[in-house]
């Protein structure tokens, strides 16, 4: 008898079918291949390297190994060993911290601004050069000129977030105010209500859904951004522990920061997601 | 009773708007030399045709367009913004969406007396709910009611702040024949009960007659101006059932049928005349009645005050 299976149960039928595949490949492409490294291995070298120059030629970890990488790391996510040696959850706080700090700051500055850009035409042509010019420059070209005048390395970073978090909600609230149906300003008009009661009773929950997908679009490239930021300015953070255990060759350690970098920017996204599903309206 | 011609509730006076032209120098006289008055508890319908300028009067006097010249006075001050004293019923019956039924009349109520408590303004909204006959779906949002259902929240919106005139700008234009039918018949009823001011903006000849005490008829734009005014004496209480077997209805209305499909057009070139009247032509339905047993058109004189208050 052939039961019939809904979409989702298809749907993830097929993932772990994919998952199956890809470790397999994976498996399989990791094979120690003691024959050839015996063979392309110098001799003296051998010697001089005792067992790691046959075991080198296969530093990418085998599916098993990361498994277990996994696991240990999980396990133990608060450790602090000093500077070079702390657990994962401990590095991945110090990114969120950061990434958190200049997406505040840079909602506190956007939604703001936005509102003005987003209300006024004239704000709106004047500024908006600016932003236009503003708004292409790489994140990490401002860090030079945060590190000189902040003199503060962390900081920088949190500079750098603000900076990359800044556009996207700064036009996404112009657009979003900008766009408010004329209808509810009619209305609005029509029951004479005062400026500061329009602002958070029609105009803030008529633009939401677009301010929010602003937020949601700022909080992904800050995500982005701080690992590239944290390999520059280093010593703590998920992006310094990637450069860190690069130059430690472990490749396992390396690809298990990136998945955690995956894991954390999906659970933000999705933190996003239920906020802009609670402020979204049908018309 | 006061005298009501000495004391009009709302006068418009040389009331005209124009557009800057596309092209350039010239302006568009949308419509100009628009005169009327409406008195305390009289509902008057306005109906032309598209591009009369019929939403822009509605609109300036709603406050929220300004006109190129004329003025408006509405209880002896001249209105030059839009005030909790004029409510509107728009035709996209303009419901918040992310408000409740309730929320949404509450705002309104909330607008009207900002010092009254959260129990009383529920209360007050709720009357205006339940009279539109929505009681049962106030904590419903807007997009989960029905188009006659969100213009009957429009309604109780508007009633619920006690205008002293309420503006509608073709509220039932988008609504299907029958809901149509039901909510008139509403709005017959709440308007009764409550004596209210009404200026509304119609394309159904119909609703018209059933619905108000004057018809406006615009003449075509540019240049459009108010034409003639039909004083619509058919007695109330009015049963859309009953209300063509009156005998003035038919005159009445096929004098409106004939103003919008032939003489609105002709309007224009009368205008220009020198002898041109300068007030709208005033029609009672007596004047109707001969004119449809003698083909011959009675106009009333000249310099006849051109509004009739008839049973007022």
């Amino acid at each position: 008898m052939k039961t019939k299976l809904t979409l989702s149960q298809k749907a993830g039928l097929l993932s772990l079918g994919l998952l199956a595949v890809i470790l397999l490949v994976w498996q399989l492409a990791t094979l120690p291949d003691t024959h050839a490294a015996a063979a392309n291995v110098d001799p003296e070298y051998a010697a001089l390297m005792g067992g790691g120059a046959a075991k080198a030629a296969s530093s990418f970890p085998t599916p098993g190994a990361m498994a277990q990488t996994v696991w240990d790391r999980l396990s133990h996510p608060f450790y602090d060993n000093g500077p070079n040696d702390k657990g994962i959850g401990i590095q991945l706080a110090y990114s969120l911290a950061r990434v958190l700090g200049g997406f505040a700051l840079a909602a506190i500055v956007a939604i703001p601004l936005g509102f003005a850009i987003g209300n006024s035409r004239v704000v709106y042509q004047a500024i908006n050069p600016y932003v236009q010019l503003l708004k292409p420059i790489s994140p990490l070209a401002w860090m030079p000129l945060a590190l000189y005048t902040i003199k503060d390395a962390s900081a920088s970073a949190i500079f750098v977030i603000f900076i990359c978090s800044l556009w996207p909600m700064l036009i996404n609230t112009a657009h979003g105010v900008a766009n408010v149906r004329k209808d509810w300003l009619d209305v609005s008009r029509t029951l004479e209500v005062n400026p500061l009661r329009k602002a958070f009773r029609v105009i803030l929950p008529a633009a939401a859904p677009t301010i929010l997908t602003g937020m949601r679009i700022s909080m992904g490239i800050a995500w982005l951004v701080i690992v590239a930021a944290e390999m520059l300015v280093g010593g703590t953070g998920i992006g310094y522990f990637v450069w860190n255990e690069w130059n430690n060759l472990s490749l396992t350690n390396v690809l298990f920061a990136i998945f955690m970098i995956g894991v954390v920017g999906m659970a933000l996204d999705s933190i996003f997601g239920v906020l802009a599903k609670r402020v979204a309206y049908q018309e | 009773m006061t005298n009501p011609s000495t004391h009009p509730f709302l006068q418009v006076e040389n009331l005209a708007r124009a557009y800057p032209s596309p092209t350039g120098h010239d302006a568009v006289t949308v419509f100009d030399h628009v005169n009327f008055r409406i008195h305390k508890g009289e509902f008057v319908c306005v109906t032309g045709h598209s591009g009369c300028g019929k939403s822009t009067i509605l609109n300036i006097l709603a406050g929220l367009d300004s006109a190129s010249a004329g003025n408006v006075f509405m209880d002896g001050r001249e209105v030059s913004g839009p005030s909790l004293d004029r409510g509107v019923i728009f035709q996209s019956h303009a419901l918040m969406p992310w408000l409740s039924v309730l929320e949404n009349v509450s705002f309104a109520v909330k607008s009207r007396w900002p010092s009254w408590h959260k129990s009383k303004i529920r209360d007050h909204a709720m009357r205006y709910i339940e009279l539109v006959g929505l009681k049962g779906a106030e904590h419903k949002k807007p997009s989960q009611l029905s188009g006659g259902m969100k213009q009957r929240v429009g309604i109780a919106r508007a009633f619920s702040i006690e205008p002293k005139m309420l503006l509608m700008d073709e509220p039932f234009g988008a609504l299907d024949a029958l809901t149509r039918g039901v909510i008139q018949d509403e709005l017959l009823k709440i308007c009764a009960e409550t004596q209210q001011t009404v200026f509304m903006i119609t394309h159904d000849v119909d609703e018209a007659i059933l619905l108000s005490d004057k018809i406006m008829l615009m003449s075509n734009g540019p240049h459009a101006r108010i034409a003639e005014i039909v004083n619509n004496t058919l007695p109330r209480p009015r049963e859309r059932s009953a209300i063509h077997k009156q005998p003035h209805y038919y005159p009445i209305r096929n004098h409106l049928v004939d103003f919008l499909v032939s003489r609105s057009k002709q309007f224009g070139a009368l205008r220009d005349a020198p002898d041109a009247p300068s007030s709208p032509t005033v029609f009672d339905p007596e004047d109707l009645i001969e004119a449809e047993i003698d083909p011959v058109v009675h106009l009333p004189p000249v310099g006849k005050p051109h509004i009739h208050l008839v049973n007022a």
